[in-house]
């Protein structure tokens, strides 16, 4: 596949993947493996003494991967700014999947405290990709303000539901200066290969393998999902239309006088 | 005297630095990122920064996340 160009760096991969949700750790590591993925999200949470855990960066190879930190939890900018300072402190490359979820709900993006996060964090140095609605004004808003992606939403995290947004991501990508990254509500690797065909950079997924039965596998698929697209999309599509139009020619032997 | 950690009154029977009272619980600094205060403490000045009654510690690591 061709490179696929964040903030100056290269990656063969166009699926990056979450670690959350996972049954066990080995599990993560074989989505992770059947992912071919080159960026993986984690989050930042208190230290639980009470139930000591094995510790989750033991699992993942930073030679392999870069490690890209959300700020998952964060209900405004303030939160979403300690967050990312403190995953700086904690070592990570100051990359940030910036996210705003004041809305427990749903877990919808907050387009207002987004933007000012953003802000900040690029003035401090972040690579900041945030996570947003699929609003193109926001987009542009963002792209404005130095993000080195914009990250919409297919459907609400964990949801499975697909490209509900498919429209406004095909004018966020249109519009785009920098990589579009379809995040959240991609539950099959079809709605993965449905993103890359439209012309969107690269997807993240983490529930839809995380609820599989077989996550690795799961993760080859949502792999083989991606590449068609993009392939598909580099090839070209044809246009659609509503009156058919014959592959075979029409002429040439029956009804012929 | 007490110190608030991770949210939680905790009780310490004297003034220890952030790197002791890690080491008493077992928590392997190059794992986790500490915020004294509000304010975060790099890995190296753990040792150096004592704790004093009314302290606020956060203690965080990386968990799975999308």
């Amino acid at each position: 596949m061709d490179e696929l160009i964040i903030a100056g760096r290269s990656f063969t991969s166009r699926l990056m993947v979450g670690t959350g949700k996972f049954a066990s750790n080995a599990a993560m590591v074989a989505a992770m493996e059947g992912s071919g993925s080159e960026i993986v999200t984690v989050a930042l949470r208190r230290v639980d003494i009470d139930n000591p855990q094995d510790s989750l960066l033991r699992q993942i190879d930073p030679t392999r991967y870069l490690l890209l930190p959300n700020t998952s939890g964060a209900r405004n900018a303030e939160e979403a700014i300690r967050l990312a300072r403190l995953a700086r402190a904690a070592g990570c490359e100051p990359w940030v999947k910036l996210e705003v979820t004041p809305d427990p709900y749903y877990l919808l993006p907050d387009p207002i405290e987004t933007l000012k996060a953003a802000e900040v964090l690029v003035r401090e140095g972040f690579i900041v990709l945030p996570y947003i609605n699929a609003d193109p004004v926001l987009a542009k808003h963002l792209q404005e303000a130095g993000t080195a992606t914009v990250m919409p939403l297919g459907a609400p995290i964990g949801t499975n539901k697909g490209l509900r947004t498919r429209d406004n991501i095909a004018i966020i990508i249109e519009q785009a200066i920098v990589p579009v990254v379809v995040d959240a509500g991609l539950g099959a690797p079809s709605h993965a290969a449905e993103a890359m065909e439209m012309g969107a950079d690269a997807v993240l997924v983490n529930t839809a393998l995380a609820v599989a039965r077989n996550p690795g596998a799961m993760a080859v698929a949502f792999r083989k999902g991606v590449e068609a697209g993009r392939e598909a999309y580099l090839a070209g599509l044809g246009k659609q239309q509503d009156k058919a139009e014959a592959s075979s020619p029409l002429t040439g032997f029956l009804r012929e006088k | 005297m007490e110190i608030t950690f991770n949210g939680k009154p905790r009780r310490l029977p004297k003034s220890i630095s952030i790197q002791e009272l890690l080491d008493q619980l077992q928590l392997d600094c190059r794992q986790v990122v500490v915020e004294h205060n509000r304010s975060i403490v790099s890995h190296q000045r753990l040792a150096e920064t004592p704790l004093n009654h009314g302290d606020t510690l956060e203690v965080i690591h990386f968990v799975g996340g999308g």
